[in-house]
């Protein structure tokens, strides 16, 4: 067999150890101290308050930040493919202000308290829905690819979304002030299970369909003309992995709000170790995302405990230090391009 | 069944508001090895990309083998005809992982990986290019002439029928031209490949391909042998260039020669006219 899929194999296996250890080391953190020797005579005591904490609390918060950092950082990955481009990420096209804006409206004008908890995803959902449609259908016009064209108009669209939010945050109460802020900056605490089963499911889903166009996306490297050349047909995979890749991020966003950096970071990270095949690319960032915000979140909630700080704090700060640090350890060997 | 085995009829292809061929026939026998040749803006990239199906046609056809091109869909046309671009592609890739590409075309839906044959067929092409001591490299430590040799493995292990080159030679020193073109004439003949390129340099043109369409102003102004299309009169008309054309001592065939403005001006002095 081939080198290169050896150690392939093997970087999986040690992003899945690293991924389980990361799991377990969550476990025990927070204000109920449980050591690592306990967990196991524990999860035996079913009636006890710490099994509760474990099963209802902490192992559903990390299958979520599993799921959202993976999901993120398989769009950042899918979209950093198909626009050729290694500065875009799920938030550039403008989804997270969409929904950003979306969650804003509904706060501002009380739609949570009417329709019930379930009200702030599904406006940030809507939002981010509506941003793709307007992205999507704006640079698919007259049947084109230009992928140029949707970037910018993603860009532009995260600006009026910005924009109009300042607008209603400047009008409204002190009150939805601080709802907004505290939504936009990021948290994983989802009290719903079924949100959180939701997010799983698209997660492993959108890693599945994206792999079907993995050696598509490798021709693609090479650019739409050449890929044709090589029987791929790069409209259709453009398109596809287009609305993937945004319904993966507007998932995220609904559940998790915004949580920037780990589809730019992560993706760029997974690329300097392996390459950017997207048969590896694919898998090694999906990994990689979830192992990043378990991680993250550890920090989130340990760092000032018992609060806890917005995770978008330490991915932002973290990510952005590590990738620096990996670049430059990085400038001497061989050169990197999408 | 006619023994052509591309042929073009009244091909009309272009830009939505911009330039269009204005009906191109021609017809090229299987193992021919033909080149276009025309002045900047005469339609040869057009032409070429009406042909390898990146313009879509406005009007006329393309056969190959008896078989309407329109109809193939993108991947039996991958199986089919192959295309070598002016520039040579610079990923990030080793040139074993982009030589393999070439067998894309082959892929089915849910397979991931490449299978044994692949590799093999990828490794045949890379040692006839002579690029394979340089697999594990990647794209941008080679030299353009080596990039350009990846290239043409690549297209190759897609197994074409027909090769399309632009311009393969032109950024490339005379050592690197010769060896592309003497590679290109072997495969021509060993596996009785049709091969139809865009090639500027004339004199290239003349040494390497046994049929010439020269193009002006979106048509084929002449086609033939070299030793018809590249006459002096013929090139004059075309580049609205003077020019000079021997034959070559060696191969027989036509050489062009360009005369500088001020030898002109001090021939026309002397003599009135130009002497050739």
């Amino acid at each position: 067999m081939n080198n290169k899929y050896i150690s392939w194999i093997l970087f999986t296996l040690l992003l899945l150890l690293l991924l389980i250890a990361a799991a377990l080391l969550s476990l025990t953190m927070g204000e109920a101290s449980i050591s690592l020797t306990d967990l196991v005579t524990l999860l035996k005591e079913k009636e006890s308050m710490e099994y509760f904490i474990l099963t209802q609390i902490r192992l559903p918060r990390i299958i979520l930040a599993f799921s959202v950092g993976g999901a993120l950082s398989l769009a950042g990955a899918i979209l950093q493919g198909i626009f050729r481009n290694p500065l875009v990420e799920p938030y550039t096209l403008g989804i997270s202000g969409g929904a950003a804006l979306g969650v804003a409206i509904s706060i501002v004008f009380g739609l949570q308290t009417s329709i019930g908890i379930f009200m702030l995803p599904v406006a940030g959902f809507t939002g981010a829905i509506i941003t793709i449609l307007t992205v999507g259908i704006l640079g698919f016009l007259r049947g084109g690819t230009d992928i140029n064209k949707m970037l910018l108009i993603g860009v532009m669209i995260s600006f009026v979304a910005s924009s109009a939010m300042m607008f209603l945050m400047s009008i409204t109460t002190s009150d939805n002030l601080h709802g907004i802020i505290f939504w936009i900056m990021g948290s994983l605490d989802e009290p719903n299970k079924t949100l959180i089963q939701i997010t799983l499911y698209s997660a492993i889903a959108g890693l599945l369909i994206s792999y079907i166009f993995a050696r598509p996306l490798n021709a693609l490297i090479l650019g739409q003309e050449k890929a044709a050349y090589l029987g791929i047909n790069s409209k259709t995979t453009i398109r596809l992995l287009f609305i993937a890749a945004s319904l993966l991020t507007g998932i995220c966003v609904s559940v998790a709000g915004v949580i920037g950096f780990v589809g730019l970071v992560i993706p760029h990270l997974i690329r300097l170790i392996t390459g950017s095949d997207y048969r590896f690319l694919l898998i090694g960032s999906f990994l990689g995302g979830g192992l990043f915000l378990i991680l993250s979140d550890i920090v989130a909630r340990s760092i000032i405990s018992p609060n806890e700080l917005p995770i978008g704090v330490i991915t932002g700060i973290a990510g952005g230090i590590l990738f620096i640090i990996v670049l430059n350890q990085n400038k001497n060997k061989k050169k990197h391009d999408i | 069944m006619t023994s052509d085995y591309l042929k073009i009829e009244k091909l009309t292809c272009g830009y939505n508001k911009g330039f269009k061929l204005k009906g191109v026939s021609f017809s090229l026998k299987q193992g021919a090895l033909a080149g276009i040749i025309g002045p900047n803006g005469s339609g040869k990239t057009t032409l070429f990309k009406g042909i390898s199906g990146h313009l879509n046609i406005i009007s006329g056809n393309i056969h190959l083998h008896n078989i309407n091109i329109n109809n193939l869909k993108l991947k039996q046309k991958a199986k089919k005809i192959a295309v070598v671009s002016q520039f040579p592609d610079a990923a990030d890739l080793t040139v074993e992982d982009y030589v393999i590409m070439g067998r894309l075309p082959y892929r089915e839906t849910f397979q991931f990986f490449e299978s044994r044959k692949d590799v093999l067929i990828a490794r045949k092409y890379m040692r006839l290019t002579g690029i394979y001591e340089h697999r594990k490299k990647h794209l941008s430590q080679l030299s353009g002439g080596e990039q350009q040799l990846a290239s043409i493995a690549q297209a190759l292990t897609q197994e074409p029928d027909l090769l399309l080159m632009d311009e393969p030679t032109s950024h490339l020193d005379i050592t690197h031209q010769v060896q592309i073109l003497n590679l290109i004439q072997r495969l021509n003949k060993e596996m009785n490949l049709t091969v139809l390129m865009i090639i500027h340099d004339l004199n290239l043109a003349a040494e390497y391909c046994e049929y010439l369409i020269m193009m002006k102003q979106g048509a084929i102004h002449t086609k033939g042998t070299p030793k018809e299309v590249l006459t002096y009169d013929k090139i004059e008309q075309v580049y609205n260039t003077v020019v000079v054309t021997q034959n070559n001592p060696l191969s027989d065939k036509p050489a062009v020669f360009l005369v500088s403005e001020n030898i002109l001006k001090e021939i026309q002095r002397k003599y009135g006219y130009i002497q050739r």
